[in-house]
């Protein structure tokens, strides 16, 4: 049985169908990277999966038990724990307490305020900041961080570069790696396809909704990705490979 | 780019057609009221004019400008106060009763830089303290020597009879005037710009809507009317207490009214004036648990029919009585 | 004189009293509670009636009444606050301000148009005080007033500051749609914080019923100096309430120095004095009153 099991999803903004007909299952200890292009509807579909977008149809399967009905922070409550795209951080509290609340759930394991200093370590100094404060990738490590206390059996991880600098962008994947080496099983969103197949263990690629390509990532070849990223039945010479 | 189906905009049907006829056919007939109703009714449907008018100001702040105001009663007492002052002055009565709520509205003007920079809340309850504010302001005057009053002395000089048929006159003018400046106005550019602010204040004033001189026309325009039916009702009291006139009672009763008739629509506060006029009739001798009825009505209907009986009698059947609006309608034709 | 402004301060702890829990729902929920001075008023009543019924002391029956103040709380924002706020800005003034004529008119029904106080219930503490060099007196209620204000607000500071329900409603009142992707029920939070709020309320409504009089419809007067306390100290902390209040009531007793409605009139003046001020000479953008006073940052 898969952890997490998405069957024909179904998701909407107002008249705009953005997820349509999607379905994926994940096992545990995989990191699946969900890319596609702005409008794909990979956000969509990552809030639907943590309970933050109403689905119009399909169902979601949390280690077998249907979760489609609860409401977000009864999800995480299950284990299922979504860092939001831009960070969404509680600007006004301390980092310390954007970790600490992180940590409402009450799921025990094995992620504390301990530990994600540890994964973290350049979060160590800032403890008795304002998160508002911090720049783009301290607030970027405090929202994995906020979302790891929840002790999650999957990470949703929304847009982790968005608005980062290069350097910021892999100061996070570095302490990442720390996530990842502890086993976590994650769905990724992530633009930046080379990034993607580097941390992956599966590629989805969305397109206009859909998953239009699903493999191992040693498996897809670049070029088949970036022709189901632009939609196209030759490879572009523009982007998608950095 | 062609189009199978035209698309007309439509502002007339038959059914606003037909409503407006009668409409134009019942004022003329209230016009006559004072010959054929005697004169008890004529008082009463004189009060129920001032109803109709205090509902309809309170919804053209609330329903299309979005501001929810406690304090409407301050417009209310101070029409009155402004009468009495210009009679007092030696100016004709029915003058002063007149230019009594233009003052107000002129004098709503200036306050309104200041009220409308008020969100929400802060909005109600401001108006609240500016209420009460204008209150212990007019108790300080000598005239009316504080809660003791004062009457309008000056309206005894007229006979009974005439005073009455006077007074439903007024009052018929008047809320035909407000209401049909309302129209007027929910017609015009205005009006438009009015739906926009209500639907997103930010997006409007973004495509160039003039949000604050639109709520600021409202917010006088509502104060003036406020102060015309506080005048009227003067009129027909003839005394002044000033704990009468500045009481939070009649923005409940406003507030009463617009909510149970339909926020934000046209026809609504005035179905709403009817109703409370009915159930005030009946039981308004019973004094407390009137006044609870009243309350629990206001806080059922915002909760559970938050667009009032109109609102949602048009919601449903699509009924629309007034051509207020315009309506977009798959068929040929020229638009009307 | 020096009298005149340390009986201005003590009066102006009491408004910081009764302002403590408009602040604190205005802060969490956003919405003002246009009831919340008519169930200060309630609070009265309940404790006066439970004090002469049992013949306790009143703060016993505080004591006592408290938890169903909390439970009253809990119930309001689930039947009447979280709907109204379901569905848009307006309806929550709409449906608290029904909530407040029915409350007081059923309070008239069952109590009359009697003016009541609690100060027989309380013995030599109503009157006693004492006298400082320089005229200054001290009354022993008033001070316990403000010794109360100081500590509710101290309290629910570090209640917000140091607690994980605190952090939680800090972090509801911030982002709720956030706050439950990190596991936060917001419900419940926003329940808990009317429960809280409503506390609060009874224990202002205590000392409204022993420092002075009241009666059915003393609620809306309740409300507005809460509210005037609230946006003259504007500056969003609780601890801003408090200054607020402080100014209110110096105001109002600098106010009857000069006439006897001046009372009422200097506090009205001062709360427009210092909302034209915040507006025109510190030209801050409309709506940034709300910003700020959200903001409860320890």
């Amino acid at each position: 049985m898969s952890l997490l099991a998405v069957e024909q999803l179904d998701a909407r903004h107002g008249q705009l169908q953005a997820v349509r007909d999607v379905s994926f299952a994940i096992e545990e200890g995989e990191i699946l990277a969900l890319i596609g292009a702005n409008g794909a509807g990979k956000t969509t579909l990552l809030r639907a999966v943590a309970g933050a977008h109403r689905i119009s149809g399909g169902r979601i399967l949390f280690d077998g038990r249907d979760v489609s009905s609860a409401r977000a922070n009864r999800r995480v409550g299950l284990g299922i724990t979504l860092v939001p795209e831009g960070r969404r951080l509680f600007a006004g509290m301390t980092v310390e307490e954007n970790l600490l609340v992180g940590a409402a759930s009450e799921r025990r394991g094995r992620w504390n305020v301990d530990t994600v200093l540890d994964a973290f370590s350049m979060l160590r100094p800032l403890m008795k900041r304002r998160a508002g404060d911090l720049s783009g990738g301290q607030q970027q490590a405090t929202a994995i961080g906020r979302s790891l206390m929840s002790n999650p059996r999957v990470l949703l991880v929304d847009e982790l570069s968005l608005g980062l600098s290069p350097v910021a962008v892999e100061q996070v994947y570095e302490s990442l790696q720390a996530v990842i080496a502890s086993g976590a099983t994650i769905v990724l969103v992530e633009q930046d396809l080379g990034r993607a197949l580097r941390v992956a263990t599966r590629v989805a690629c969305m397109l206009e909704g859909r998953i239009v390509l699903e493999g191992r990532a040693t498996e897809v070849t670049r070029e088949s990705v970036t022709e189901a990223y632009f939609g196209l039945k030759r490879p572009s010479r523009q982007g998608g490979t950095p | 780019m062609t189009q199978a189906q035209p698309i007309v905009v439509q502002r007339w049907n038959v059914l606003s057609i037909a409503a407006v006829t009668s409409l134009v056919a019942l004022l003329v007939a209230l016009a006559f009221g004072p010959t054929y109703l005697g004169p008890n009714l004529t008082d009463r449907i004189t009060t129920l004019f001032i109803y109709v008018i205090l509902a309809a100001m309170w919804n053209a702040l609330a329903g299309y400008a979005g501001l929810v105001s406690v304090g409407q009663q301050a417009f209310f007492g101070l029409g009155a106060y402004a009468a009495i002052r210009l009679s007092n002055a030696g100016i004709n009565v029915y003058l002063a009763l007149a230019l009594a709520p233009l003052i107000v509205g002129a004098a709503s003007f200036p306050l309104s830089a200041l009220a409308l920079r008020l969100r929400g809340g802060e909005f109600a309850i401001g108006m609240w303290v500016f209420a009460e504010l204008a209150h212990l302001s007019v108790n300080l005057d000598g005239l009316v020597q504080g809660e003791t009053g004062t009457s309008l002395i000056a309206l005894s000089a007229f006979a009974p009879d005439v005073r009455r048929a006077c007074n439903y006159w007024i009052a018929l003018a008047l809320m035909t005037a407000l209401v049909g400046l309302v129209f007027v106005l929910l017609r015009s550019r205005t009006g438009a710009a009015i739906q926009a602010i209500r639907d997103n204040e930010e997006a409007a004033a973004s495509v160039g809507v003039r949000v604050f001189a639109t709520k600021r026309l409202i917010f006088v325009l509502a104060a003036a009317g406020c102060a015309a039916a506080g005048s009227l009702t003067l009129s027909t009291l003839i005394s002044f207490q000033p704990k009468t006139y500045f009481s939070v009672q009649w923005t409940a009763y406003m507030i009463f009214m617009t909510l149970v008739g339909g926020l934000g629509t046209f026809e609504g506060p005035i179905i709403g004036a009817v109703i409370f006029f009915v159930i005030e009739t009946i039981f308004g001798a019973s004094g407390v648990w009137y006044l609870v009825g009243l309350g629990a009505s206001a806080l059922l209907f915002s909760l559970f029919l938050p667009r009032g009986i109109w609102g949602t009698l048009t919601d449903r059947f699509g009924i629309h009585l007034m051509p207020v609006g315009y309506r977009l309608r798959f068929g040929s034709g020229e638009p009307r | 004189m020096v009298n005149e402004l340390v009986q201005g301060i003590l009066l102006g702890c009491y408004y910081a009293l009764i302002a403590c829990g408009l602040s604190f729902t205005f802060g969490v929920l956003r919405i003002i509670n246009l009831a919340h001075g008519s169930i200060a008023v309630l609070g009265a009543f309940v404790v006066w009636t439970i004090a002469e019924q049992w013949n306790i002391s009143p703060f016993l029956a505080l004591v006592a009444v408290a938890p169903f103040m909390a439970a009253a709380g809990w119930v309001l924002q689930r039947t009447v606050l979280e709907r109204s706020l379901r569905s848009g800005a307006l309806t929550p003034l709409l449906s608290t301000f029904g909530l407040a004529i029915v409350i007081d008119n059923l309070l008239f029904s069952k109590f009359g148009a009697d003016t009541r106080s609690m100060a027989p219930n309380i013995g030599d503490l109503a009157f006693a005080s004492w006298n400082l060099p320089g005229g200054v007196t001290i009354g022993q209620l008033a001070l316990l007033t403000a010794i109360v204000a100081v500590a509710l607000l101290g309290g629910l500071q570090l209640f917000l500051a140091r607690t994980p329900l605190g952090r939680a409603i800090r972090a509801t009142a911030e982002d709720p749609d956030t706050a439950e992707l990190v596991g936060i029920d917001s419900r419940k939070v926003y329940a808990a914080a009317t429960a809280i709020s409503m506390v609060t309320v009874a224990i202002a409504g205590t000392f409204l019923a022993l420092r002075a009089t009241f009666d059915p419809y003393a609620g809306s007067a309740q409300l507005i100096f809460a509210f005037e306390a609230i946006v003259i100290g504007g500056t969003g902390s609780l601890w801003g309430t408090l200054i607020g209040g402080i100014v209110l009531g110096v105001a109002q007793n600098l106010g009857s120095q000069i006439s006897p409605q001046g009372f009422l009139i200097g506090g009205h003046l001062v709360f427009f004095a210092v909302l034209a001020a915040r507006f025109f000479i510190a030209g801050r953008s409309p709506g940034s009153l709300v910003r700020s006073l959200r903001r409860t940052s320890p």
